[in-house]
């Protein structure tokens, strides 16, 4: 859907989605990376299970929530990406004890 | 940079740092008081000047010459000695000018003897049929992606909606090689004779000359379809196509992206969470605080600043965080506000910012059937209610957003009616034959963004607190 206009000349680096190695640059936030990404990142809604992507990206919508480090419901709008991040895509509701 | 406030209290705190809160920032250390200025974003400039400081597109003419605008500022205010935290999220205000803020994952409150709310503005819902489809976003989204990392959408895109934003973020994804293949114009055409009346203060605007320059630059480079009365984001679990109509034509468009936009509304959560009044505005159609002519609201002590004071853009949010900085410095130190330029300088900088906005708001008002939705159309986006939901609702008995609450559960989501706080108003109002200010809005409290209940408890508690609560 994105992709990185020429030249962008910030530092690479690496986050993990689901497991698996990501590029990212510093100054992405996690929802810029996973949008530039090229995988399918959708997560699905607690109420139906709709799948849903970032809407607004300047935190109001809510629409980006992602788990991050272990830690969920995170506006990965408002999260700088950081080397060795772990982002897990959210399906459904939360479990209990996470 | 990013701590917890270094002490308790401050003279003033600044919250949102974009151009009205740099402003009032910079103004109140000019004056000698000790400044607080907090911002939920990485870095300093709000959504205008987004990622001023670290935008990889370094290419000036790409972003324009009212995106640069904003170094000065930023540069002026981080060395100006105010203490600025960014990633800072307010989740608290209170009439005893208390602060609760969430850094990191840690809470903690500061004082104010003055707080200046800088929070800016956000988009206005575009609740059409398909608007929760993964691909379709706001023109802001995709303006904030290009903005902070570079990124122009390279697969079927179509704009759709109306305003100043949509042209000028169409021209910068054509500058930074991104892809646009239609854009779809929602302005009614009878708007264009409404505004005609205020057409005089708009051309001798600074707006005028830019706002044709770019709509020129575009039409040049991308099918323009004027006279858009109906538009539906189609796919399953994606978006795949656009439907719109525009007179007698009705079509359907491929599009992996849409791009949404019907101008900005004052972002109001912090502020009614702090029990400032708020009047419904009919010409910018939402909530706006009701102020003084310094940005005073009803609440002693707090002042709006800014696009959160009603939309008047950028130039306007500049003067206004100087003017609600330079009361607070009359009220706290009324020796130190003679280092200041004088009200009466901020006053006629004010007006002429605010030249031709009358016009850009009737041109632009957005039509009633792209605000207040039908049948299946989602409203709450959150809670997932429609159109339909509310309805039925209203004709069992609910009477206003709050009522509507414990029928549908609107508003009652993460986004806290952010996103279906203006529909749901709208479509009540509608359906009972009353005027917004009658139905009136979600009553909204602290935390006004969720925090969890261990950051909560985890705060330092007073003996006192802990007496009001523990028995025995």
């Amino acid at each position: 859907m994105f992709k990185r206009s020429d030249p962008d000349s910030r530092q690479s680096l690496h986050i993990f989605v689901d497991g698996a190695a990501v590029e990212a640059r510093e100054g992405d936030t996690v929802s810029a990376a996973l949008l530039a990404c090229g995988r399918d990142v959708r997560r699905s809604t607690a109420v139906s299970g709709a799948p849903r992507l970032p809407y607004c990206m300047m935190g109001v919508c809510f629409d980006c929530l992602v788990t991050i480090d272990g830690v969920g419901n995170r506006q990965g709008c408002l999260v700088p990406v950081a080397e060795g991040m772990q982002i897990e895509i959210q399906k459904g509701k939360r479990e209990i004890g996470r | 940079m990013n701590a917890i406030p270094r002490r308790d209290s401050y003279d003033v705190a600044v919250i949102g740092a974009g151009p009205a809160g740099l402003a009032a920032a910079a103004t109140a250390v000019e004056a000698g008081l000790s400044t607080l200025l907090l911002d939920e974003n990485a870095g300093p400039g709000g959504q205008v000047w987004r990622a001023i400081a670290s935008t990889p597109v370094t290419k000036r003419d790409h972003l324009g010459a009212d995106y640069w605008a904003g170094a000065d500022l930023v540069e002026a205010v981080r060395s100006s000695g105010a203490e600025i935290i960014q990633r800072a999220t307010v989740w608290s205000l209170d009439r005893n000018l208390e602060v609760g803020i969430s850094v990191g994952g840690v809470s903690a409150f500061v004082r104010a003897r003055r707080v200046i709310l800088a929070t800016g503005a956000l988009e206005r819902p575009f609740p059409i049929p398909g608007w929760t489809l993964p691909g379709v976003m706001t023109a802001g989204a995709a303006q904030t992606l290009l903005k902070s990392s570079g990124l122009v959408p390279d697969r079927r895109t179509v704009l759709a909606g109306q305003g100043p934003l949509l042209w000028l973020l169409a021209a910068q994804i054509l500058r930074l090689g991104g892809r646009i293949d239609r854009i779809l114009d929602t302005t009614e055409r009878s708007n264009y004779l409404a505004a005609l009346p205020h057409a005089f203060a708009f051309v001798t605007s600074p707006y005028f000359a830019k706002g044709l320059a770019m709509m020129r630059e575009m039409r040049a480079k991308v099918p323009v379809v004027t006279g858009v009365t109906e538009l539906v984001a189609g796919g399953d679990g994606q978006l795949a196509t656009v439907t719109y109509a525009a007179g007698r034509r009705r079509e359907t468009i491929p599009a992996e992206l849409l791009l949404l936009h019907q101008g900005v509304v004052p972002n109001v959560n912090l502020a009614m969470a702090a029990g400032i009044e708020h009047r419904w505005d009919d010409r910018q159609l939402c909530w706006s605080p009701v102020l003084d002519h310094d940005g005073n609201t009803s609440v002693a002590g707090i002042a709006i600043a800014g696009d959160g004071a009603g939309i008047g853009g950028a130039a306007a949010a500049i003067v206004r965080g100087r003017i609600a900085a330079r009361a607070a410095v009359e009220a706290l130190a009324p020796a130190a506000a003679t280092k200041l330029a004088p009200m009466a300088t901020f006053r006629a900088s004010l007006a002429r910012a605010e030249r031709g906005r009358a016009f850009l708001d009737t041109l632009f008002r957005p039509a009633p059937r792209f605000r207040i939705p039908s049948g299946e159309t989602i409203v709450c986006r959150c809670e997932e209610v429609t159109a339909r939901d509310i309805l039925d609702a209203v004709a069992i008995g609910a009477t206003g957003p709050n009522q509507l609450k414990a029928y549908r559960r609107t508003g009652m989501g993460p986004c806290q009616g952010r996103l279906c706080g203006l529909t749901v108003t709208e479509l009540m109002a509608q359906a009972r034959g009353k005027t917004p200010q009658e139905i009136g809005y979600y009553r909204l409290r602290a935390p006004v963004k969720p925090i969890t209940l261990a950051e909560l408890a985890s705060m330092p508690k007073t003996e006192a607190d802990v007496s009001a609560v523990v028995r025995g």
